[in-house]
């Protein structure tokens, strides 16, 4: 039974595209402000999102450019509303140096990259990956971020729900890093009931005013947050800061500062990475995929397993912070990693890092424009396995 | 003698980070004391006022006043401000920054606030220059003005930051210079209570920079050339009041008009949202 309550929020089973169920997956996370642009293959977000935030109390803003669209979801954040923007590469590197403003101010939001093939205006409307180091580099300084890969619209809707829990709890920006072919794919979504209660909100200030001190974090590391309005009347910058939040310009407030943004992901690291594992246990040949690229690995690995090819698949389902623990350990049994993309090598030089030497890794690269067809990982498997080749 | 008793203002400021980081003859100070001497005036609750603040010298105004204030990146202080107002809004909002900020690297997010009519008061210092990254020329540099990127003289035409802020929409535009302590503390109060987008330019001195490049170096100096040179013109067209090198300077309160704000409109989309879920 699909439905709608009377506060407008869907429950029930939905078709829909991957944009869509994002777009749900928000209103289902609380988010309540959102502030885009029109770009393909996003604006299916913006769209539903337009219609179904009125529905439910929330406002949507189609704002005069992407750096408006990442400032506007900043200032909504500290109004104490959950707040999301989606875009495509052009946009998305238009919001790196904001992006950097939310990590800096630590402000919860949600940022959604529904990737197509670049650089430049590149291919609009046909899929790629290409955006996967710009998700952990692409603001300037030393920073750690989160972002999450969905493999389908009823991932993308969960992943949606995931990040805005992950940002409220970790006071970061957190990127849904999905592709076109998710975004314009249309599957069976399931919309489950999600209690308030489930949902996590940002620890507010214990303290009263006069006390409070914008930047004093918890033993966690993560600081609670005032929001505007309500009698604080604290100060955030993007400069350096203490924990007053004033200016500090430094090189013991920086190293502080950089240190605690930076711990505060890394040492809650186990409680943010999520992987999905299929037959790695024996495994010698480990294809590692993320997004839809891991949809079409799946298959080569079935196909590598019933020719006898001891393969197993490795899904980062959040790639940063990245699995570095688990590649290191299955490269102390595994003889190589295959990892296709749809990039000219991104993931892969984590993947190899991690490895340390341990396992051979390969790329098996796709410029975008479409994804790979199964048997070129298959191929990719075959080559991999010792002894062929001369390996 | 008229005298006027005020509460100290030191309840609007941040005294805990005095002294300020602005130059001597710098007219920021005062701008910012005929801000919160506004708030004051126009009555508003404290805990309610929001102000956002881009970079540059006027940039740090955020920091030193007590409200919830918000130091941002280069020209980015009004989408944040849309967000902030947009997420609440009982807030009353001010984007206080410098024209570098505000009308170059920030121009798009000023003429689209200003075409929404978005719920904010802009104040925008005006001193010729970029003054924090040693005085180069920018949008608002009248030509033949020296520069320390324009050593033969600036040969660029500035904006009209009245005429652009009042063409793209906004329904309260005015200006004064930092000399102006009553009349743009009253104008500072008006557009505080105006619904809608408001625009204040406050022309300042900027001794160190733009003053010593042109001759007027000294922080008086510059202000009597500025007090000099104004005319008070209430009601002026803005396409009139186009500010050259040397010629007269026409201050006032340029428009004060009634245009359905961006929340008005946004409640009413609501409602009529609301409604037909009901039906």
């Amino acid at each position: 039974m699909s439905g709608e309550s009377k506060e407008g929020l869907l429950s029930g089973e939905f078709f829909m595209n991957g944009d869509e169920a994002c777009a749900e997956g928000a209103i289902a996370a609380g988010c309540r402000f959102f502030a885009g642009y029109p770009i393909t293959p996003a604006t299916e977000v913006a769209e539903r999102m337009s219609e179904r935030l009125p529905q439910v109390g929330g406002v949507f803003i189609q704002m005069e450019d992407e750096i408006a669209s990442m400032n506007a979801i900043l200032g909504a954040s500290w109004a104490g509303v959950k707040s999301m923007t989606a875009t495509s590469g052009p946009g998305f590197s238009l919001m790196m140096e904001n992006l950097g403003l939310g990590v800096m101010l630590e402000t919860p939001c949600v940022v959604v990259d529904i990737q197509r093939a670049g650089p430049s205006t590149g291919l609009p409307t046909l899929v790629a990956q290409g955006d996967m180091m710009q998700a952990r580099w692409g603001s300037h300084g030393s920073y750690e971020i989160i972002a999450l890969v969905p493999s389908s619209p009823q991932e993308i809707y969960d992943l949606t729900i995931t990040a805005f829990n992950l940002s409220e709890r970790y006071r970061v920006p957190v990127l849904v890093m999905s592709d076109e072919a998710v975004g314009h794919m249309s599957e069976k979504v399931e919309i489950h009931h999600v209690e308030a209660g489930s949902l996590i909100l940002r620890k507010k200030p214990r303290v009263p005013p006069e006390q409070y001190q914008p930047y004093k974090p918890d033993k966690d590391l993560i600081p609670p947050m005032a929001i505007a309005g309500e009698g604080y009347r604290f100060h955030v910058t993007g400069l350096t800061h203490d924990e007053r939040g004033y200016p500090a310009m430094n090189a013991e407030a920086h190293d502080r500062l950089v240190r605690r943004l930076v711990d505060k992901i890394r040492v809650n690291r186990k409680d943010i990475i999520k992987c999905e594992e299929v037959d790695t246990k024996d495994a010698e040949i480990i294809v590692c995929a993320y997004g839809i690229t891991a949809r079409i690995a799946r298959r080569a690995v079935q196909e590598a397993r019933s020719e006898g090819i001891r393969a197993g698949l490795l899904r980062p389902i959040t790639i940063w912070p990245f699995p570095e623990e688990r590649i290191r350990e299955l490269a102390r049994k595994a003889k190589a990693f295959v990892v296709p993309e749809i990039n000219y090598g991104q993931i892969v030089f984590e993947v190899e890092r991690c490895a340390g030497g341990k396992a051979k890794t390969v790329l098996v690269p796709n410029m975008g424009g479409s994804v790979h067809r199964p048997e070129i990982i298959l191929e990719a498997i075959r080559e991999a396995v010792p002894g062929k080749n001369g390996n | 003698m008229v005298t006027e008793t005020h509460k100290p203002i030191d309840c609007y400021l941040r005294i805990d980070r005095m002294p300020h980081i602005w130059c001597a003859g710098c007219g920021i100070g005062m701008a910012t004391h005929s801000f919160v001497r506004g708030i004051e005036r126009a009555g508003l609750d404290a805990d309610k006022v929001a102000v956002v603040s881009g970079i540059g010298c006027t940039g740090r105004v955020a920091g030193y006043v007590k409200f919830d204030s918000f130091h941002t990146t280069h020209g980015r202080a009004l989408p944040f401000a849309t967000g902030l107002k947009l997420g609440n809004p009982e807030l009353n909002v001010v984007v206080f920054s410098g024209d570098g900020d505000i009308a170059a690297i920030g121009g798009n997010h000023l003429i689209h606030s200003a075409r929404r009519n978005m719920d904010m008061t802009v104040i925008c210092v005006n001193n010729f220059n970029y003054g924090m990254t040693g005085g180069q020329m920018g949008p608002t540099t009248p030509l033949e003005a020296r520069s320390t990127t324009s050593p033969y003289g600036n040969i660029e035409y500035p904006f009209n930051l009245p005429y652009l802020a009042a063409a793209s929409g906004a329904v309260y535009v005015a200006r004064w210079t930092v000399l102006h302590l009553q009349q743009l503390e009253r104008s500072i109060a008006e557009a505080l209570v105006k619904p809608g987008f408001s625009f204040i330019e406050i022309l300042s001195p900027c001794p160190p920079v733009y003053g010593r490049m042109n001759k007027r170096s000294k922080g008086i100096d510059e202000m009597h050339h500025y007090q000099g040179k104004s005319i008070v013109r209430n009601g002026a067209d803005p396409k009139e009041v186009d500010i050259t090198f040397d010629g007269p300077i026409i201050v006032g309160k340029f428009v004060d008009i009634e245009r359905t704000p961006f929340w008005e409109r946004q409640k009413k989309l609501l409602a009529k949202v609301h409604e037909k879920k009901q039906a």
